[in-house]
This record gives C-alpha cells, sequence and structure tokens, in this order.
C-alpha cells in the first residue's frame, strides 16, 4: 500500500506533554470553581434553592372574641376569603396585571399602587389585593391556576360586632394597619393585616391579635403546587372577658336613644366597667372589610363626631356635680366650716359682678345650709363656699378626687378634662387668675371641664370614702390600679346623705328618680355650654340648650353601682340624664334580685349554652395601664384612615 | 506488515473510563426525568450508547490511513450537507440543524467537527516540518473558516466554536511559531472583545446571542432568560454541597428549576444531588479521559495518527470545559453538551465515532 506521506514519527514530544499540563490545569480552574459554590457559598445557595421551592402563605390566625361578664359574646369572627398576590417573579406579575384586574374587577392603577406600598417587603411575601373575594372572584381564581399561578386565596377571619353599633366605643374596631403601624412594628405587620384602630381592639390588640401561621407548599418552576410541608399552625389570638354586663350596656344604649351624650355604669369597688356608651355610635361592622378614604373623611367631619368615645373623650363643664367636690373640699378643709349657711336670694354679687343662682325668677331658696345647697342645687351657696374657699383649694381636692388627670382606664385616647388654678392660667394665658372666676368654677362652670367616666369614678370614689379604683374593662385583672384620698366619715357621711336627698327628699332636684327598695342617690347637673358673656355676645336669638348630667349610685354607702350620664342639650339633669341613670341603676338591681331569687331559669340556660361554647377559658389579663409614657408613645402614632 | 490488531490492542482503560462516565450520565438523566413526561429518556440514551459503541468498534477497523486518503472527498461532503442542511434542512429549536437519517434527526454539523479533524490530521500531518509556516496556517485557518461560516449560519454558535480548538491544538502541535501565535492570540482577543462590545456585536451576532452575552454579563437584569438559567444552575450546584442531596433529591433538578437539566446542563443537577464528591468523579474521569488520549497521541505511530487522536482530545476538552465552566456561570450559555453524560443522539454518536479514531491509532501503534 502506498501512502502519501512518509512514515514520518517525529513527534513533538515536549509539546503533547505541555497540552497534559494544560488538561490537568483546565479540570483544577473548573473544580476551583465547584469549590467555591459547592462548599464555601454553599448555605447561601441552599437557601436560594428552598426559596425556589417553598411557597409561603400566611395562615391568619383568628383574633380574641370578647365576652361579656356572664361569658356572652360581644365580639366575634366569621370566616371570609381574599385574593393573594404572590409577587415572587415581578416580570411575571407586570405581565398578568392586566388580566388580573379584569377578572377580578379592581381598577389596575389600584393593582400598581398595592405593589407600590409593598415594595420594601420580601418578594416572597404575597399581598392581599382584595380582601372579601366575591364567588365569581373565587371561580376565576380557580379557572385561571395554571395560567395565572400568581393569585392564592387566603382564609381571613373577620370581626363581627353587635349591630347598631352597640358598645362600638369601648370595643373599638379594627382597620388594615397603617403604613407608620408597619414600619414601627418590626417587621410583626404586613400590609394588609389588621389591627386593632381604637378602644379596646387597639389597647388589647397584643393579646387579641395572635400570631400567624404559614402554609408552605413546595411549588415547580411553573408555580404548580406539588407537595406540601408541615405547616405552622396560626396560634390564635387570646379571648378577652368584658368586665361589661351586656344587659346594662343594652339598657343603657336604649335609655340613652339617639341623644348625643355618654353612659358610665362602674362598680366603684372594684373599678369594673359594667356599661360604657357613647352616642352617636358609628357601626364598625363597616369598617371591618376595608373603608374607603371618602367614608373615613365623612366620619371624621360629621359635626356630630361619631368616632368620638364620649365616655372618656368629651371634656365639658360638669356643672351642678362639681357642687359635690366642692362639698367634699369644704367640708375637709373646714372653710368655712361646715356649718355655715348662706342666703340665697336667686342671686348676689361677687366683685362687682352678679351671679344668678339656677331658681332665678322662679323663687329662691332662701336660707341655705350645705344639705340643702346639695338636695336643691343651690348656686349661691356654693358661690360663697368657692368665694371662701378660693380657686388652689378647689384646684388641691378637684385634682386629688380625679378630675383634672386620665383615670388610667384600659382605653386609649382618654382626655384629662381640665381643673383650673392660678398656676394654669399663668401657664397657658400668661395672665392673672380673676378672683370672679373662682365664682363660676365652684358651680362646675367656667373652665372646668371633666369627662363621664372621671365624675363617675369621683362621685363613686367619694361615696366609697376616698377610695378610687382604677376603672377597667376587662374583668378578672390582678394588680387593679387605685388610689386613696382621705375623707373623714363626717365628711362621706353628710355628702351622701345630701345625694341620698337629692333624690329622695320632697325638694331634691332629682325627686321625679326614686326606685323603690333602692337606695338610689345622686346628683344632677345642668351645664351651659358657653358661658354668660358669650351668650350676650352670640346674641339671645340663638338658642343654645345646656348639656345635662347626672351621676347616680346605689346603695347610699359603698355603692355597688354609680352611673354617670351626659346628654349634650338635653336641658335640665335631672330631667335628661336623671332618667337614664335611674334606668340603668334600676336594671342592674333587677338582674341583681332575680338572680339572687333563682327565679330566672331561662337565663341561667342561655347562660350554660354561651359557656359551652366558649370552652378556652378568657385570658387573665393585666390591663394595659395608661401611664403617661404609653399614652405619649400611642398618641404619637396618629390613626389613618385606610 | 503485520496481521491485523487484535482485541488485545484496544485500549481498554480508555474503554472503561468512557462507560463509568456514560453510566454517570444514564444515572442523571434518570434522575432529572424520571418523574416528568420526558420519563425513559435514559433507555433512549442507553440505545444511542449501544449505536456509538458498534460505530466505534467498526471505524476503528477501518485503518486510519485509508480515512485520511479520502480526507479531501469528506471535506467536499461535508461542505455538500453543511450547504444542505441550510438549504432543506429541519428548523428545531429556532436553528437549522437537522436533517433526517433514519427516522431521527442527525445534526450534520456534529458529523463536520469529525471531517475536520480528520482534514486537519491529514493538513498537518503533510506539512513536512518542524516550523509551521505562515502560509501553511492560513491555509489551515481557511479549510477550517468555510464550515465554520456554514455552521455559524444555522445558528449554531456552539457548534462553530468547538472548530476552532481543532484548529489552534493542531497548529500548535504542527510546530506553530510564537510570532503567529501572538498575532493570532491578539486577533482573537479582539474578535472576542468585540462580541462582549454591542456596538459591534450588533452586526456580527443574532439577537439570541447577543442576549446571552449580555445576561452573561448581567444576569440580575434577566431573571427569566438566560441569566436566570446561568442563576438557577449555579443555585442547583451551589446548594448541592459538598456530600449532595441524594439522587433523585435535588429540588432544582426535579422541580424543573434547571433548564434542560438533561442535556446542556446535565452537569448542573449532577453537581445538585451528588455534591462536590460526584462533581470530582466526574471532572475526574474526564480529566482521566483527556490525559489517555494525549498518551494515546504520544504513542502513535505517526504524525498523523497523532494529529487525529489530539484532534479528539481537543473537540473534547473544548466540549467539557465551556460546558462546566457554563453551569457554573463562568461563561456564557453556548448550547455546548456535555460530552457522554447529556443526553442527545448525535453528539453522542460524535464522541463514540471519534473516540473510535483513537482506537484506530491505537490499535496501529505497532504495525508497520
Amino acid at each position: 500500500m502506498s501512502y502519501w506521506f512518509g512514515n514520518d514519527n517525529r513527534l513533538p514530544q515536549q509539546r503533547l506533554a505541555i497540552v497534559s499540563y494544560v488538561i490537568v490545569g483546565m479540570v483544577g480552574v473548573l473544580l476551583i470553581g465547584f469549590w467555591k459554590l459547592q462548599v464555601i457559598d454553599s448555605d447561601k445557595f441552599l437557601q436560594w434553592a428552598e426559596r425556589n421551592r417553598v411557597r409561603s402563605i400566611p395562615v391568619i390566625a383568628p383574633r380574641g372574641r370578647m365576652l361579656d361578664r356572664d361569658g356572652r359574646v360581644l365580639v366575634d369572627n366569621y370566616p371570609s376569603f381574599s385574593v393573594l398576590l404572590l409577587r415572587d417573579d415581578p416580570a411575571q406579575v407586570e405581565k398578568n396585571l392586566p388580566a388580573i384586574s379584569e377578572g377580578l374587577g379592581i381598577p389596575i392603577e389600584d393593582l400598581k399602587q398595592q405593589l407600590q406600598n409593598s415594595r420594601n417587603l420580601k418578594n416572597f411575601q404575597p399581598i392581599v389585593i382584595k380582601p372579601e373575594a366575591s364567588k365569581a372572584d373565587i371561580a376565576f381564581i380557580d379557572s385561571h391556576r395554571s395560567d395565572i399561578p400568581l393569585l392564592e386565596m387566603l382564609m381571613v377571619h373577620r370581626r363581627r360586632y353587635m349591630p347598631g353599633g352597640f358598645m362600638a366605643h369601648a370595643s373599638g374596631y379594627v382597620g388594615e394597619v397603617s403604613e407608620q403601624q408597619i414600619e414601627a412594628s418590626n417587621g410583626r405587620f404586613r400590609p394588609g393585616d389588621f389591627v386593632g384602630k381604637s378602644g379596646l381592639e387597639r389597647q388589647y390588640n397584643d393579646l387579641l391579635q395572635g400570631t400567624d401561621g404559614m402554609r408552605r407548599v413546595v411549588v415547580n418552576s411553573v408555580g404548580k403546587e406539588v407537595d406540601h410541608l408541615p405547616t405552622q399552625e396560626a396560634i390564635p389570638g387570646k379571648q378577652i372577658q368584658l368586665t361589661i354586663d351586656s344587659d346594662l350596656q343594652q339598657v343603657a344604649e336604649q335609655s340613652l336613644g339617639a341623644r348625643d351624650g355618654a353612659v358610665v355604669a362602674l362598680d366603684p369597688r372594684s373599678g369594673e366597667i359594667l356599661a360604657m356608651v357613647s352616642h352617636p355610635a358609628p357601626d364598625p361592622n363597616d369598617f371591618a372589610v376595608r373603608i374607603s378614604n371618602e367614608e373615613w373623611k365623612q366620619l371624621n367631619d360629621d359635626p356630630a363626631k361619631p368616632l368620638l368615645n364620649r365616655a372618656i373623650q368629651a371634656q365639658l363643664a360638669p356643672g351642678s356635680v362639681f357642687k359635690i367636690i366642692m362639698a367634699t373640699a369644704m367640708l375637709e378643709d373646714k372653710v368655712p366650716p361646715s356649718s355655715f349657711t348662706a342666703f340665697c336670694p336667686a342671686y348676689a354679687t361677687f366683685y362687682g359682678r352678679q351671679f344668678k343662682c339656677w331658681v332665678y325668677g322662679k323663687s329662691s331658696h332662701g336660707v341655705v345650709d350645705l344639705h340643702k345647697a346639695i338636695v336643691e342645687s343651690c348656686d349661691i351657696f356654693f358661690y360663697n363656699v368657692g368665694q371662701r374657699l378660693g380657686i388652689d383649694r378647689i384646684s388641691y381636692y378637684a385634682s386629688h378626687l380625679g378630675l383634672g388627670h386620665r383615670t388610667g382606664v384600659d382605653l386609649p385616647s382618654e382626655e384629662t378634662g381640665l381643673v383650673p388654678s392660678e398656676e394654669w392660667v399663668q401657664r397657658v394665658f400668661h395672665r392673672k387668675w380673676y378672683a370672679g372666676e373662682t365664682i363660676s368654677v365652684a358651680i362646675g362652670q367656667g373652665a372646668v371641664t371633666a369627662t363621664p367616666l372621671q365624675l363617675a369614678r369621683a362621685i363613686g370614689g367619694i361615696a366609697m370614702g376616698g377610695v378610687f379604683k382604677q376603672p377597667h374593662l376587662v374583668k378578672d385583672a390582678p394588680n387593679i390600679g387605685e388610689e386613696r384620698f382621705n375623707i373623714s366619715e363626717s365628711t362621706v357621711d353628710k355628702v351622701t346623705d345630701a345625694m341620698y336627698g337629692v333624690v329622695n327628699e320632697a325638694h331634691g332636684t332629682a325627686g321625679a328618680l326614686k326606685l323603690t327598695g333602692v337606695d338610689f342617690s345622686g346628683k344632677s347637673g345642668t351645664a351651659q355650654i358657653i358661658n354668660y358673656d358669650l351668650r350676650s355676645r352670640l346674641g339671645k336669638s340663638k338658642q343654645f340648650k345646656d348639656n345635662s348630667w347626672f351621676v347616680g349610685y346605689a346603695p347610699r354607702r359603698t355603692p355597688e353601682i354609680v352611673v354617670s350620664v351626659l346628654v349634650q342639650a338635653g336641658g335640665h339633669g335631672s330631667e335628661a340624664a336623671g332618667p337614664v341613670v335611674r334606668d340603668v341603676v334600676k336594671a342592674y338591681y333587677d338582674k341583681k334580685m332575680k338572680k339572687t331569687d333563682g327565679t330566672v331559669t331561662a337565663e341561667n340556660k342561655e347562660d350554660k349554652q354561651q359557656r359551652r361554647g366558649t370552652a378556652a377559658p378568657a385570658a387573665a389579663i393585666q390591663p394595659v395601664l395608661n401611664t403617661p409614657e404609653a399614652v405619649a408613645a400611642r398618641e404619637a402614632q396618629p390613626e389613618e384612615p385606610r | 506488515m503485520k496481521e491485523a490488531p487484535g482485541t488485545r490492542d484496544y485500549d481498554w482503560w480508555l474503554l472503561a473510563i468512557l462507560a463509568t462516565i456514560c453510566a454517570l450520565g444514564v444515572i442523571e438523566i434518570y434522575s432529572a426525568t424520571h418523574g416528568s413526561s420526558l420519563a425513559g429518556m435514559h433507555m433512549k440514551q442507553i440505545r444511542w450508547l449501544a449505536i456509538g459503541f458498534v460505530a466505534m468498534f467498526a471505524l476503528s477497523r477501518l485503518d486510519y490511513h485509508l480515512i485520511l486518503d479520502q480526507a479531501p472527498i469528506l471535506y467536499l461532503l461535508g461542505v455538500i450537507a453543511l450547504v444542505a442542511v441550510l438549504l432543506v434542512g429541519h428548523t428545531r429549536f429556532g436553528a437549522k440543524r437537522w436533517i433526517p437519517v433514519l427516522g431521527e434527526f442527525l445534526q450534520v454539523s456534529e458529523l463536520v467537527k469529525l471531517i475536520i479533524i480528520i482534514v486537519l490530521a491529514r493538513f498537518f500531518a503533510e506539512v513536512r516540518s518542524d516550523q509551521l509556516s505562515l502560509r501553511d496556517l492560513i491555509k489551515a485557518g481557511l479549510l477550517v473558516g468555510l464550515p465554520l461560516a456554514l455552521i455559524l449560519k444555522q445558528p449554531d454558535l456552539g457548534t462553530a466554536l468547538v472548530l476552532v480548538p481543532l484548529l489552534v491544538v493542531g497548529a500548535y502541535l504542527g510546530g506553530l511559531q510564537w510570532q503567529h501565535a501572538a498575532i493570532f492570540s491578539l486577533a482573537g482577543i479582539l474578535l472576542i472583545g468585540s462580541v462582549f462590545y454591542p456596538p459591534v456585536s450588533r452586526h456580527i451576532l443574532k439577537p439570541y446571542q447577543r442576549e446571552r452575552i449580555t445576561s452573561f454579563l448581567h444576569p440580575e437584569e434577566d431573571a427569566k432568560g438566560s441569566g436566570y438559567q446561568l442563576l438557577q444552575s449555579e443555585i442547583a450546584v451551589g446548594s448541592g454541597g459538598f456530600w449532595g442531596k441524594g439522587f433523585g433529591k435535588g429540588s432544582q433538578n426535579q422541580l424543573g428549576y434547571i433548564p434542560v437539566r438533561y442535556s446542556d446542563f446535565i452537569m448542573s443537577a449532577w453537581a445538585e444531588e451528588q455534591g462536590f464528591k460526584g462533581v470530582l468523579l466526574a471532572l475526574g474521569l474526564y480529566m482521566a479521559l483527556l490525559l489517555r488520549l494525549v498518551q494515546n497521541a504520544q504513542r502513535a505511530k505517526d504524525r498523523a495518527g497523532m494529529f487525529l487522536v489530539m484532534g479528539v482530545a481537543a473537540a473534547l476538552g473544548f466540549h467539557v470545559l465551556v460546558n462546566v465552566a457554563m453551569v457554573i456561570g463562568y461563561m456564557p450559555v453556548t448550547g455546548i453538551p456535555l460530552p457522554l453524560m447529556s443526553y442527545g443522539g448525535s453528539a453522542t454518536l460524535f464522541v463514540f465515532l471519534a473516540i473510535g479514531l483513537v482506537m484506530n491509532v491505537r490499535i496501529r501503534r505497532f504495525v508497520n
């Protein structure tokens, strides 16, 4: 065989050897690459692989329910579905937005806004794009699982409150967490979460909220679920039992009716609040899903101020109810002495100005001692007492009897009311106190203001002999705060006898409220909204109806119940507010009698049923005390409508 | 002249290494596809391997000098086939690469690689000098340039690129002078640089190729494209750790996050499930295979045989380097399979035919 080349066997051995080294070097470089990925950075990539593989869908913890003192459910939950958008893959989200917008009927700008709002969140955290999904929405998601694998259903628990705004201000309401709250929560809240926005919902949010769980599923590269991982169960929020007696609450709600005002009933022996009403009241069920900005604005701008919890936020002149403070101050200070009497011709002149008694133009009180002055609410007597005591002594007693500062009730945004003093005018208005102002303050007018709860606590505390329990709404709370102010027994006797007289004596201002079988006592108040000067400047044509107050309690010593009622623009205290107090006190005793008699079997049956339904015992709860720091911290985060 | 070579003259070590690599490939193809719609792919691969073995032995019996004799005709046939593909070829995955042969689609360019190895072996063996002249170097360049241009036209950048190391290694062993090496290296660097330089690459690369280059340079800008593929591959490799997640247990592999995990990215799947120790085994085997090829070249009877074996070594080495470097994100996605492990008929057949040439040279080393 002849070949086209000679048998040349000169091989480039050196260059072949070099090629061998190149091969070894090449494999070495590749191995270094693998070493970097698989040994040095292995943990990071393992995490990324997990993130690829595992999709986490939150399991929302149901909020704790609220029960009344007998175990009846006041605030409950119902199941509902929200639509979740999974954002692991921004490009795909972008691509599918139009289809999602059309399918769920959400404007595409809204979706973009929501995505924008959650831009700071990690991509693997899904966001709620539509709460309260309809049947059509659920069908849409189910039928598009393969082509739009970005949507998930999330079972959530919506709040159900009693209808018609029943106890709405005490319970408060939940709403979508605001951006500020998210930022302040250290990652505990996500957009779309519901948190307590006001009332008990806000105060006890940490307890009620529970801890969301996580359902973890394995998804393949096209987003299809292929397996399930162990689910991290949600820890339901704790149920709280309130001191509210829903029977009393019901009576209070109905008795106040459509009038603007507030009712607070509390047990002064323990500080337990038995009823708390503020009208007008919004229906928190309206906020349980998502409230629009317009609706929110409307609620906020409503001149009737439905969002204001008048029981703790209405700071109004207490009117003649303040005379109880004055009487206590006088008896304790012995200025003027307890035997002091004044003559009431229905008017008197102090510092060159004429001050009238409320009976002016109808009759006069004649010679008045302390007892008569309270029973018949004589202004002239207390003008004199006020003049003799002076503003700083009045201020001292009013403060120590609980006015001018928060009661510490376990609700957010409690107001302080105001007890004026020389120091106060100096600080706020940079002027001297006019002695004439003291005269107005002496009958609970002028600068002095108080909230219904403060008055209930003050009157209850005086009747208790100077023991002021911290009012609270959560039952069986340990470490209830208590303030003591030494009031002598004779003072307590005199003042409570007088308040008994208000209701039970012939000339008492609230004689019409007498309750047979019950030692019902109290004090009415009729407070002008604006002072005489302002009224005369605005002209007499305009009618400003007085605010009507009544603070009543029973029995006359160490009372079990004290009820404070404000009816705004209600007119005379004993006519507008008084009957509401009487209704509540009567309801309290009716229930108590029935219970002790053991005659009401129907109610007991209902009771048992409720108990069975609420197997889990209410948590033992420390009331969230309203220390100044806590209040300041809460108020630093203003509520924002969502 | 001695009788025809016997079975004991075959390189059984080489075959053992080859078989082991194939076994790893089949195992990983099974793991990557058994739970999906592609189940059963490993059996198809075994069928290709069987055909490959037969073809390898068949080719080894035919004296390589006879094959080299026909180099000009083979070259001509190769060029005609490439033109034919461009004219009547079957389009799959956006490229005209396939012509139907025996009911399967064959990639003509794989066959052309083999032909270029043979043609270059003959060309360099005919250079009767220890030093390669510039004239011969340019001739060799033109010889490779024509089919390269045709393959680029398909377009198949990966296969076209494989022709370059054939030329480089052949020229180097053929006595390349360092001045020429310097000039051509410079030209090569300029060319690669221009590929990465958008104003120039716009004229010479297809959009999908430019996209791959971009996503290689900036993987984060291309979360779902080939940057995504590279990232997912790196995640798979990295998450495997030293010991691996175990056979059939790689989440990136099993859940389909690794792109074409049974073919181009099979090393990624292997690295995830078998870990660094598995990579060590696989790359060790490839290194042994390549070194064994070089050893065969060193012991070849003549220059022609040596060039044949080293052509095969250059092709396989380049495949392994580019593929594995891509899997760990060191190189852009080029579509070059991993020899013997990646699933694929034409590619497997090419490797076995190439090894057939090596055996051919090997069994004739003592023949005069």
